[in-house]
């Protein structure tokens, strides 16, 4: 049954790319991918409820369900049908003609295959070529609108996420050499292999090893300062690939470091790790503020509120407990949720107002009432105020952080995240009250279904879970705290 | 563990190996002409190729002779020549913008190999390692690890910079070898094909870059910034 499920899940795009590749007819391609996306989502759905308390192995335990694993899926799956809602009204706007089309949603369900396929790889190694797969296929998707500077964002993309990956390769090899020195030259590495064999390794060779995998993954999931891709990436790409990246592939990547933490945990000899996880944490909301406060462009203010919230999933995560492991998984999909709405609603201003400068997008309740209305209130929701859901987990992280040996770091946590507050949505208030200015006409661009309908399927959850906390939820997260 | 007890014909083999990657990845660093890096980096490929066979013969593990053979023929063979297809298509023999003089570079290269040594020492000695190859195959590995890093900081040539990447991949699949020789074949396989592939989009985007950049200097992306 979950084994069914997952090939489902992982086939779905994965059939979706090989017939947009086929049919090249712009709307048979729409229409394919949207259902791809809707299958993927139906199916990803029980599988946290099947991966509560117990995990899958499959395929010679090459292939992993686990609660953590299964919870970023749906946080993958979500995102993936919200982008493909909103990718077919953007790129009718974008590419009025439709010949590169089928390319755009080829590797835009391809890119949705490999960020399904990571989470589920039981052997490390295999993991990280997962991860690799997805930069290969989402730099073509950042240049895909082949303008100087797409160009540009996705050559900084593939030079710095690839060399920053090969670190955790060294890692990876490094975790290897660990295990083979007390298992032998030939084992299964496994995160359950590595986790046990843990305790009796070097814990210098193990700190050492992890550092680098930090480094690694900490590059695809914008951890500052090896962040430097991700508001180029984030910025130049269409507006879906951009809530893709920013919603999902960042959750993937966090999961690794999530992963390796468990088993630096489970040798329980050094505190350095944590530590280490919670200064790049700080270090990430740090750059995230001082880049927020004093931004121009419309989407590169969204790139770097994913900074920030990348930043807070590594606090919560590197407290631990509990208390983190839950606030950071219930953070990730909250942010997932509400970045994409962020996202989408940076594409209609952009389009509509023909700029990515916040400069020139002024007076937007008077234009656009509706989605404005959605914008502004994910807006508010992205800060972190009530009474949306993510109010509810930096809380719980803030918590954690008091509880942990770490309280510095929860207390810089809390006054970073005022000044992105108020810097967030001052940029807001200009563009939504702000004098106007003048230039060129009034915005005509009329939005359609497409474009607003995902605003609002991201919108209401994220409004609901931060007023209701389901029991189920959280003892959900409390069996991922316990058995990593 | 293979590299403890090896017979010392083997364990100098391995060194010889070992060191003569590290000194072509100088020679890389040292020149400022993109056909030395590519001869460079071939050689390296195929020494490293060398190596693979050699762990197979004396540590006895079968399957590194199809490693060996496909090193040599995706690293050693495949790679060069597309990457020497991109050199002659774009019409650039040798970095014009030279943020550091390879003399300069040379001896930040030298620094940057003894830090990789302090490191791998200590982590030698702790391991009750100290004095055998495994301790110089850690070396070998961070120093080129460092070097593909130093080189991607201050080549500004797309090729100089596909190349670094390539020295990066280099340094882990030589230590590798000599560290964790048992290391499922799988995974050394994908490995192998992930470079191609990493390539192969790498000559893409060149050709994005050439057609719409007008440059395939990274000194000329600077636009984004902030």
């Amino acid at each position: 049954m979950v084994g069914a499920l997952l090939l489902i899940l992982t086939l779905a795009p994965l059939g979706a790319m090989l017939g947009c590749l086929a049919l090249r007819a712009p709307r048979a391609c729409e229409r394919l991918n949207l259902a791809a996306a809707i299958v993927g989502l139906a199916a990803a759905l029980p599988l946290p409820v099947a991966a509560f308390g117990r995990s899958y192995a499959f395929w010679d335990r090459y292939v992993l369900l686990d609660a953590i694993g299964a919870w970023t899926l749906l946080c993958t799956a979500v995102v993936y049908l919200l982008a493909s809602i909103y990718a077919v009204g953007y790129m009718r706007l974008l590419d009025e003609d439709g010949r590169r089309l089928h390319r755009f949603y080829a590797l835009f369900a391809g890119f949705a295959a490999t960020m399904l396929c990571g989470p589920l790889m039981n052997n490390v190694g295999v993991y990280w070529i997962a991860i690799e797969l997805t930069t290969l296929v989402s730099t073509f998707l950042v240049g895909f609108e082949l303008g100087k500077e797409s160009i540009e964002a996705a050559w900084k993309y593939i030079i710095v996420v690839s060399a920053g990956i090969s670190l955790a390769l060294l890692g990876t090899v490094l975790f290897y050499w660990a295990g083979s020195l007390v298992l032998g030259p030939t084992y299964d590495m496994t995160w359950s292999t590595l986790r046990a064999v843990a305790p009796k390794v070097d814990a210098r060779l193990l700190d050492a090893a992890f550092l680098l995998v930090l480094i690694g993954y900490g590059t695809k999931a914008g951890l500052a300062p090896m962040h430097t891709w991700l508001p180029d990436a984030h910025s130049e790409g269409p507006a879906p690939v951009s809530a893709m990246l920013s919603g999902a592939l960042l959750n993937t990547a966090m999961l690794g470091i999530a992963r390796f933490l468990a088993v630096t945990d489970a040798a329980g000899g050094s505190a350095l790790p944590r530590t280490v996880v919670v200064v790049f944490g700080v270090v990430s909301l740090l750059v995230a503020a001082l880049f927020i406060v004093r931004q121009e462009g419309v989407k590169r203010l969204m790139a770097y509120s994913s900074v920030e919230h990348m930043g807070v999933l590594a606090l919560g995560f590197g407290f631990g407990g509990p208390l983190g492991i839950a606030g950071a998984l219930y953070h990730m999909f909250n942010h997932s949720l509400t970045k994409s709405l962020m996202f989408f609603g940076a594409g209609n201003a952009m389009r509509a107002y023909g700029s990515k400068d916040m400069s020139d997008i002024r007076a937007l309740p008077r234009h656009y009432p509706v989605s404005g209305a959605l914008w502004l209130a994910g807006a508010v929701a992205i800060t972190g105020a009530p009474p949306f859901g993510l109010f509810l987990s930096e809380l719980m992280i803030l918590r954690a952080g008091f509880a942990s040996p770490q309280a510095w770091a929860a207390i810089a946590m809390l006054v970073l995240l005022i000044v992105i507050f108020a810097g967030f949505l001052n940029h807001f208030r200009r563009m939504y009250f702000g004098e106007e200015e003048g230039r060129g006409a009034a915005p005509a661009l009329r939005l359609g279904g497409w474009l607003t309908l995902p605003m609002w399927l991201a919108l209401v959850p994220v409004a609901v879970l931060g007023v209701w906390w389901p029991q189920a939820l959280w003892s959900f997260f409390h069996s991922v705290a316990a058995h990593p | 563990m293979l590299a403890a007890h090896l017979d010392p014909l083997a364990a100098s083999l391995f060194s010889l190996l070992a060191i003569a990657s590290l000194l072509l990845a100088f020679v890389m660093l040292g020149s400022r002409w993109l056909r030395d890096y590519l001869v460079a980096f071939t050689i390296e490929s195929w020494l490293i190729a060398l190596l693979s066979a050699a762990v197979a013969y004396y540590g006895g593990y079968r399957e590194l002779y199809l490693v060996a053979v496909l090193t040599a023929a995706f690293r050693g063979v495949l790679l060069p020549y597309l990457l020497k297809r991109i050199i002659v298509r774009l019409n650039v023999d040798r970095e014009l913008h030279l943020s550091l003089q390879p003399s300069s570079s040379l001896v930040i290269g030298a620094l940057l190999v003894v830090f990789a040594f302090v490191v791998s020492t200590h982590l030698g000695a702790r391991l009750g390692l100290a004095g055998t190859v495994a301790v110089l195959a850690l070396t070998v590995m961070l120093s080129m690890k460092l070097i593909g890093f130093l080189m991607l900081a201050v080549r500004h040539e797309a090729i100089s910079q596909i190349l670094g990447l390539l020295v990066l991949e280099n340094g882990i699949f030589l230590g590798s070898q000599i560290l964790v020789p048992g290391m499922p074949l799988l995974l050394e396989l994908v490995i192998l094909f992930d470079l191609l592939v990493i390539v192969v989009c790498f000559g893409v985007l060149v050709r994005y870059l050439v057609a719409h950049v007008g440059s395939t200097s990274s000194r000329e992306l600077r636009r984004l910034v902030g």
